[in-house]
Parts: C-alpha cells; structure tokens; sequence
C-alpha cells in the first residue's frame, strides 16, 4: 500500500486520506430527511414508517493512490454509496469529506467543478452517448467544460490509446463490442485527469476472459497513473486481484473493511468469512504477516515483504527451512516452514 | 379460500362492492323509471345554456378583451402574421413565384421553383440523406403528383407543412420538455393537451375562424393545435425512459442544466423523438383537408371539392398525392435522422457539391423555362386521370354485389350495433354518472372518481346526454373491432421485418390517407348511416392499435425472450406470459390512442349522417356558432378524458398488482 509519492510518516494521519465518509445515511422513501431526524438510525422504526436505509451509518476514508474496493451483493448498497461520495444521489444525513471539504455543503456550482475537474466515474453499463463517435464521447467531459477543438481532441487521441483503442476514433458505439465499449467509457473518465476515479461495477457486464483482460489493463494503467480509485464490484475474486483495501456491505452497512489478508486472515463476521473461505489464504497472506522480526542470517535468499506467500513457495519448495524477508531494502526478519504450513491448515497467523 | 391470508380477502372485498355498486345500478335501470324518472331525463329547467355563454365569450375575446393597452384582437392579429411571413415565402418559391396584381391582371414576375427543379433538389436531398433508393422514391412520389395534375395543389400544401411542421416540433419539444422537468407543469399540461387531441377539429375550427381569420394561416394554427400534442407526449415519455446512468454521467462530467439537456438528454432520446418528429408531420398532412374548410387550400380542397360531388376518382387521386407527399416526406425525415445517428457515414460528395447541384438546377430550369414551358410547368396535356375508371368499378361492385353487401350490413346492424345502442340508450344518466364515479374511485382515488362524474354529469347537465352515448355506442364497437384487428396484426408483423415493412407502409397509407377519401367508397357502397360510420372509424383507428403494439413488441428485451425460450417456453407462453405484458404500458398507449382515433373520426363521420355528438359539431361549423360547437365538442372530449383515465388507471393498480409498478 505504501506509495512512492506519499511522504512518511502521514501514512495514517488523515490528511493522506483523499475521501473521508463520517456516519453516512441514506434513506429512501418520502419525507425521509424529516422522518429520519425523529427516528435516528433506528431501522425497526424506519421500517414501519415506510423507509428504506440504503446506506447505514457508512464510516470509511480512501487513502491518497489506493484502490479501495467496496464489495458487496446486489441489494448490499454499495451502488448508492458510491453515488453517495459523488453526491449523484443527496444522502440523508453524514459527511463527505473530499481533501477536507465537506462536499454536503458545497454549492451546486462548486460540486460541478469537483466532478469536471476532480472526479471521473466508469458506469456499469458504459452509458456512452450513442450519437458521437468513440473519438467524440471521450472528448465530451472537455467538451463540456468548453475546452477548444484541437485541444480536446488531441487529449481524447491518447486516451484512447492509452485504453488500446487507437484506430477506432470513428466508429459509433454500437460498431463496438461490450469489451471495446467500456475501453472507451474508461477513456472517458480519464480524460479530465481526475484525482478520485469512480468505477462502479465496470467489469460486471462483460463476460470472464473479457472481464480477465480489462482487469489486467486496469493494473496496468493503475501502475502507471496512480489514481486514487474507489472500485465497486460484486465479485470476490475480482475484489482480491485487485484491491490495496476492501470494504465488505452488506443491508446497507460495511461489515468489515481491511486488505484482502486481513479479511481472509482475520475475518470479522461471518458474512466475511463466507466469502474469503474459499480464497487460497497463500495467495493473499503476505510475508510481513508471518515474519519473525530479528537478523536475517547470512547467504539466505530475501523476498520483499509484500510478496504472498504463495509466491515464497519456491524457496521452501527448494529445501530452505526459512526465507529472509525485507522491506525497502532492508532486511527485516524471517520467516519459517512451519509458520507457513500452520497458516495453510487453516490456523489463523 | 378458507383461512386464507389477507391478499384473497382483499379482493374478495372489493369484488363484493364492485358487485354492490353494479346491483344498484341494475336495480336502478330497471326499477327507476317509475319513481325517478328524471334519473333517465335529465331536467330541461335545470339545465346549464353553455353554448350560449361560450357564444358570448368568443364574442367579448375578439370585441372588448384587452391586455392593458393591447387588444386580444392585436395579439392574434400579431400570432398570425408571425406565420403568415414563412408561409408567404414558402408559397411564393413553390407555388406562385412572385406576383403584382395589376389593373385586374396578375403579372407573374419571378417564377416559383420549376417542377424540374423540386424534383431534382428533393431528390438530391434525399440522396445525401439515404443514397440512390431513397432518391428515386422520393423523385417518384413528386412525379407521381405531377403526373396526375395536382401539382400546384401539392406544393400550396408543402408550403403550410414546411411551416407548420418546424413550429410543431419546437414547440412540441418545447413543452415536452418543460413538462418532464416540472410534475407540476405535467399535471396542467396533460388535460389541456387530452383536451387539444380529442376535441374534434371542427369544434375549434369556428373559434380560430373568428380570431384569426379566414385562410392558410388560420389552417396552420388548426394544424398545430392538432399535431403537436403527440410530439409533447412522446418527449415527456423519451426523456424519463433515458437510464439513469446516462443521468450520472451527465452529472459526473459536470454539465451544466443546458448541456445536461440538449448533449445527453435529447440525443439519448433521439429514436422516440423522431418518431414524434415523424407523427407530427403525419398529422399535420393528416389535417390538410380539415384545414382547407377554413382555407387552407391545396390538396385539402381539392379532396373536399370531390367529395361534395362524389367523385371518387378525383378524391382517390387528390387523397393519393397527400400520401405520395407523406411516404416522401416520412421516409426523407427518417434518413436524415439515420444519417445524423451515423448509421451510414458515407464520405466522397461533399456537401457543397449537393448545394450547387440543387442551385444549378434551380437557375437552370428556370431559365430553360422561360423559352420551354414544359420545363418550368408540367404541361396539361401529359396528366393523366383515372377518375372513370374508379367511378366505374365503384359501380360495378355496388352492382355485382349488393345482396352480399346488404346482408352483411344488415347482420351486424341488427345483431351487435342496434342492440348496444338500445342497451345504452336506455341507460339512466344518473346510475352512469354513478358507477363512473364509482369505478373511477375504485381504481384511481377520490379524484379520479370525481373527475369521472362530475365531466359525466356536464355532459348530461348541458342537454346532450342522448348523442353523446350514441357517440359511445359507435366509439366503443369501433374500437373494440379495431383492437380485434390490430392485435393479431401487431403480434405476427411485429417479428417479422419484411412484413413490419409492408405493414407501415399500409398503415402510414391509411393514416395519411384522408379519412375523407375512404369515406367516399364506402358511403357509395353502404349509403350513409351507423354502419358505414363504423367502417370508417375502424379503417382509421386500426393503425394507432397497431403502431403501438408493434412499438411495445419490439421495445421487449431481447435478452428475456432469450431467457424464456431458455426457460423451455412455448412460443405461445412467451408471447402471453413475456412479451405481451412487458408491452402493455405501449399497448394501453395504443388502446388509448385507437379511441383517440375514433373520436376524431367520428366527427367526420357525421357527415355520412350519425346521429351523434359529431353531427351537433358539424352543424355548428357550417352555421359559424361557436358556442353549440365547441359545447359538443367539449363533450366528446370528456367522453375521451374519462376513457383515458380510467385506463390509464386500471392499467396502474393491474401492474402494482404484478408488482411491475416502480420498474418504469
């Protein structure tokens, strides 16, 4: 998690956190400000007023270049707290914090300049304007914000082929495959270089090798960008491959939020541990979760303490009884066989 | 049922008041004449002389009514000119070059656009819209007109379409959007727009007459009063159907309202925007004849001119070039959506090479005509007429035919359209008036139910209560007959697109088609009377049944078809279980719109002598009294304003009762 770009030491403090959401609510139904200010939080009473909480008492904050994943079934509300943090939907009561600004008090106008210039969202089913061309949707972000011709459009040229679509500048949405057209929706969202990108279930309507390979060029271009993202999915496997943090919903609240080992290592309701069960814990445990801090003894081989243990697999395969780990170059402990097979016989670490 | 929980109970409920409210009236019906008498008549003393204050109100609007300082006269007078300066010019490039008139004399200065030249620029026009088939089909109708010898007729009536169809739109758009934007413009929009449908046209062709006066103006207003309700329903409809991630997207790339609206919006409805586009212009051609009564002139003229001396070749062939002129300026609309969808981005001829060609044209052929007539107008002696022939075959068919034809006539009318007459003839005004209020309550509030009585009640309270329920006697058979036809129709065409093809072009045919043209071949064969009515309004109400089906059919999913056929449905299973019902909101809209339909042509069937609502409009157009037309007119109306919500209604509380309510 740690990134090349943030200063030490502010790792943890809360101005390396890009979007912060304090005891966020939605509650949908009529009059469900007024209603919810008598009834509070209170579900049982909501209920029997007719209402319904999308989003209950939503505490979490996304750090600066993460990409914090918001995993939940359908019906869990993570689509509504997405829009939530964009304030695509009005929440009922909380806070977004958005570098320090509370967005709920922010003027209509100011919100339109934090979405033109700050934010860019990738949408479940691409919502690309039928009516321009691949080169003319991924303009229209700039377009809308009165940015010149040639300008715009040289932008949009390497944004596309940034997302490998080069050549198609000209055809129509509809000339392209459901894979192609969320290329160009990604695209799009990139192209007013925002801060914080919001894609809310991209992949989900893609089928599996598709859906493979544009994760992979999401890595890609997340290595190469360093955005701050807030990815949503309903796919575990997908959350694991892809997330520095998760956040677990479920009936409108987080049941737990932690990086993938921690979810699978420590799991903290049941709900969590049913779906990380069935996921591989060396492919998500990472060696600093197991190491033993003290000298590295001589002529040991060193792995990075970020790398899984599945990947250390080899060097105990190889015979070794322990590996050295380090961390920025420097060694900082071991870590030994059997601590590893306690952990794949289901031990927790 | 027993022990049953609280859903069974709950119907059982209402289907025990339901059978209350139809008992009492029953007992009513039948009892009530004795000791209530003025159930079934209603009162002379107490009704209300509507006709005679509208009378004096459309008096006091054109006499003494004023704005401050501005007379109601002036501001019509102004309205009129604001369309008479595009009409003037419209007509003077097509139809009459520019005149002076001259010591009784007409010098013809300039002269219009030669028909050569119409042609080649329709037909460029078309090229650069849709390719070479569009322009030899476009290029076929304007000949087609030429050759049967309505030309000039056909570009008097192109010149107040291209007036009237830009304003329609707009102005349709226009609303359209305003309502969709603000619910409470929406709710004072929709009676007035119910209202601008189903009031016959007759009913407010008296009006405009007296404020603005006679002539094409006067037509073109009609025209727009008429045409652009669809227009406005259709964008309110588009518009709330655009997905809602459509919606954040607008949001998230921060446009502005504007941007908001015409960037993303607009263009994501463009598919049923045009088919608003394409109503508009449909119904516009579809009042050519109606608006040529207030001087319209052109194709409408001449339709009406046959039709008072029945000749029915002279009417088909007027009637057919008003088609030619539709299909040319339907399929011309289209293209030119397609193409700025991009569905066919053709490079190669530029567009200023269209320019030129359609200008060269132009000088060209006026100049060859002023030494070539022939050129500049298509010479007399090549028209063609087919006016014998058709009066011939008329007469032999009525000849040939005319025990079979009599039977048949003679069948329905005794056996379905005399007894439902009867039946409702004999209905007291009063338990009517009741059990509207009644079934309106049940199914759509306390509102609903007092909007149903209370415009049930005007209509008896003004003394029409007789005609009006012979107007829904011809109305409900008509429709129900044309929903018998225009379902299987729909359903087989609408997945089968060669078919779908041939079908619209039927359907545009017949709804373009003047009503008053079919209504001659079928007076000639059936004589006047309620059956021939009824054969009219079910030619013309049967295509908005099928329009509509076919729009819903065709708007169903792919996906669940799929995933019913998957489900081992039979085809009939997934036509009834899937596909049906996910269309039903458009078939409802199609429903609605049949009896729209029949309304409308009821009115004109008045003039094959029903003894209806329609009959009183007539009347009244032909005396010029405002008052007693725009009474009846009212009432038909409010007959179409209780159907639609009463529908609408039903269809409501049958979806919330399938659960499907809040997925729209």
């Amino acid at each position: 998690m740690r990134r090349g770009q943030i200063k030490p030491g502010s790792l943890m403090s809360d101005d390396s956190a890009t979007l912060v959401c304090r005891n966020l609510w939605k509650v949908f139904g009529a009059r469900a400000t007024e209603a919810f200010s008598t009834a509070g939080g209170d579900a049982a009473r909501l209920a029997a007023l007719g209402l319904v909480p999308a989003v209950r008492a939503v505490d979490l904050s996304v750090r600066r270049g993460e990409i914090f994943v918001i995993m939940g079934l359908s019906g869990s509300g993570k689509s509504t707290l997405v829009r939530l943090m964009s304030r695509l939907i009005e929440p009922t009561a909380g806070q977004v914090l958005f570098n320090g600004q509370d967005l709920l008090t922010a003027t209509e106008a100011e919100m339109t300049q934090i979405r033109r210039h700050k934010m860019g969202m990738v949408f479940q089913h691409f919502a690309l304007l039928p009516h321009l061309t691949v080169l003319e949707n991924v303009a229209f972000p700039l377009d809308v914000q009165g940015v010149a011709r040639a300008d715009r459009e040289a932008r949009a040229r390497e944004m596309i082929a940034l997302v490998g679509l080069a050549g198609r500048e000209g055809a129509y949405p509809r000339q392209l495959s459901g894979g192609q057209q969320q290329r160009v929706g990604i695209a799009r969202s990139l192209a007013v270089e925002p801060e914080l990108w919001f894609l809310d279930e991209p992949f989900s309507a893609l089928d599996p090798l598709i859906r493979r390979e544009l994760q992979d060029e999401f890595i890609r271009l997340q290595s190469r960008l360093q955005k701050t993202i807030i990815f949503i999915t309903h796919d575990f496997d997908e959350t694991i491959r892809l997330a520095d943090r998760i956040a677990i919903m479920k009936d409108g609240q987080i049941e737990q939020i932690g990086t993938p080992q921690d979810l699978v290592l420590h799991p903290a309701t049941d709900y969590v541990r049913a779906f990380t069960g069935a996921v591989a814990k060396a492919k998500v445990a990472r060696l600093a979760s197991l190491v033993t801090p003290g000298p590295v003894p001589e002529g040991l081989a060193l792995l990075p303490a970020r790398a899984t243990v599945a990947e250390a697999g080899q060097a105990f395969l190889d015979g070794q009884v322990q590996v050295g780990v380090e961390e920025n170059g420097r060694p900082i402990g071991t870590v030994a066989r059997e601590d590893v097979i306690r952990l794949l016989l289901g031990g927790e670490a | 049922m027993i022990g049953a929980g609280s859903l069974p109970a709950v119907a059982e409920h209402s289907r025990l008041i339901w059978g209350l409210a139809l008992a009492l009236a029953v007992a009513l019906w039948l009892w009530g004449q004795t000791f209530l008498p003025f159930a079934f008549d209603y009162p002379k003393s107490a009704q209300i002389p509507a006709a005679r204050w509208i009378g004096g109100a459309i008096t006091w609007l054109v006499k003494e009514a004023a704005i401050g300082p501005i007379a109601f006269a002036d501001l019509t007078r102004a309205f009129s000119a604001l369309i008479d300066g595009p009409y003037q010019s419209a007509l003077g490039l097509l139809a009459d070059g520019v005149q002076r008139q001259e010591a009784g004399q007409t010098l013809q200065l300039v002269p219009p656009l030669s028909w050569l030249a119409v042609i080649a620029i329709m037909a460029l026009f078309a090229h650069w819209a849709g390719g070479a088939g569009l322009a030899a089909l476009v290029a076929g109708c304007f000949v087609f007109v030429a050759i049967f010898g309505h030309w000039h007729a056909t570009m008097v009536t192109l010149a107040s379409i291209v007036v009237a169809v830009p304003l329609g739109v707009v102005g349709g758009l226009g609303l359209g959007i305003l309502a969709w934007r603000h619910p409470w413009f929406d709710r004072a929009l929709r009676p007035v727009l119910d209202l601008m449908q189903t009031m016959p046209v007759f009913a407010y062709l008296v009006p405009i007459l007296i404020l603005f006066g006679f002539g094409p103006t006067a037509a073109v207003i009609a025209t727009l009063i008429y045409a652009t309700p669809p227009m406005t329903r259709i964008t309110t409809l588009a518009l709330s159907r655009v997905p809602s991630e459509t919606h954040d997207l607008a949001t998230m790339v921060g446009c502005t309202p504007r941007q908001r609206l015409w960037r993303v919006l607009v263009p994501s409805a463009r598919e049923p925007l045009l088919v608003g586009v394409n109503q508009v212009i449909m119904l516009s051609l579809n009042m050519v004849i109606i608006a040529s009564m207030i001087g319209a002139g052109g194709l409408g003229f001449e339709v009406l001119n046959a039709l008072r001396r029945l000749d029915f070749g002279t009417g088909l062939e007027a009637g057919l070039a008003i088609v030619a002129l539709a299909i040319a300026l339907d399929r011309l609309s289209q293209a030119i959506a397609h193409r700025s969808a991009g569905a066919a981005p053709k490079r190669g001829v530029a567009r200023h090479t269209y320019l030129l060609a359609a200008l060269a044209f132009a000088l060209g052929t006026g100049l060859i005509g002023l030494i070539l007539p022939a050129v500049q107008t298509y010479p007399e002696a090549a028209e063609l007429s087919t006016s014998p022939f058709w009066a011939a075959l008329v007469e032999w068919i009525n000849i040939t035919f005319f025990d079979t034809l009599e039977a048949v006539k003679n069948a329905i009318l005794t056996w379905i359209l005399m007894p439902a007459k009867r039946f409702l003839l004999g209905l007291p005004w009063l338990g009517v008036v009741a059990l509207l209020g009644f079934a309106g309550w049940r199914l759509g509030g306390l509102r609903l139910g007092l909007l149903c009585s209370g415009l049930s009640f005007l209509i008896a309270a003004t003394g029409q209560w007789e005609k009006a329920m012979i107007t829904v006697y011809l109305c409900g058979i008509s429709t129900l007959i044309a929903m018998a036809i225009g379902l299987p129709i729909a359903i087989w065409v609408a997945e089968r697109d060669r078919w779908w093809t041939v079908t619209r072009l039927v359907i545009d045919t017949l709804q373009t088609l003047p009503s008053f043209v079919y209504l001659m071949p079928i007076v000639m064969l059936f004589r006047v009377g309620d059956f021939t009515a009824m054969i009219a309004v079910v030619a013309y109400a049967v295509v908005a049944s099928v329009r509509y089906t076919v729009l819903g059919l065709q708007g169903v999913d792919p996906r669940l078809i799929e995933a019913g056929r998957a489900m081992g449905c039979t085809p009939w299973q997934i036509l009834t279980r899937m596909r049906l019902k996910l269309a039903l909101p458009e078939i409802i809209l199609g429903l609605n719109q049949t009896i729209m339909f029949a309304l409308s042509m009821l009115v004109i069937t008045a003039l094959v002598g029903t003894r209806d609502l329609g009959q009183d409009v007539y009347i009244a157009l032909t005396k010029a009294n405002p008052g007693n037309g725009l009474v009846a007119g009212l009432a038909i109306a409010f007959i179409a304003i209780i159907a639609d919500r009463l529908l609408s209604a039903a269809a409501r509380s049958a979806r919330e009762k399938l659960g499907l309510e809040g997925a729209t």
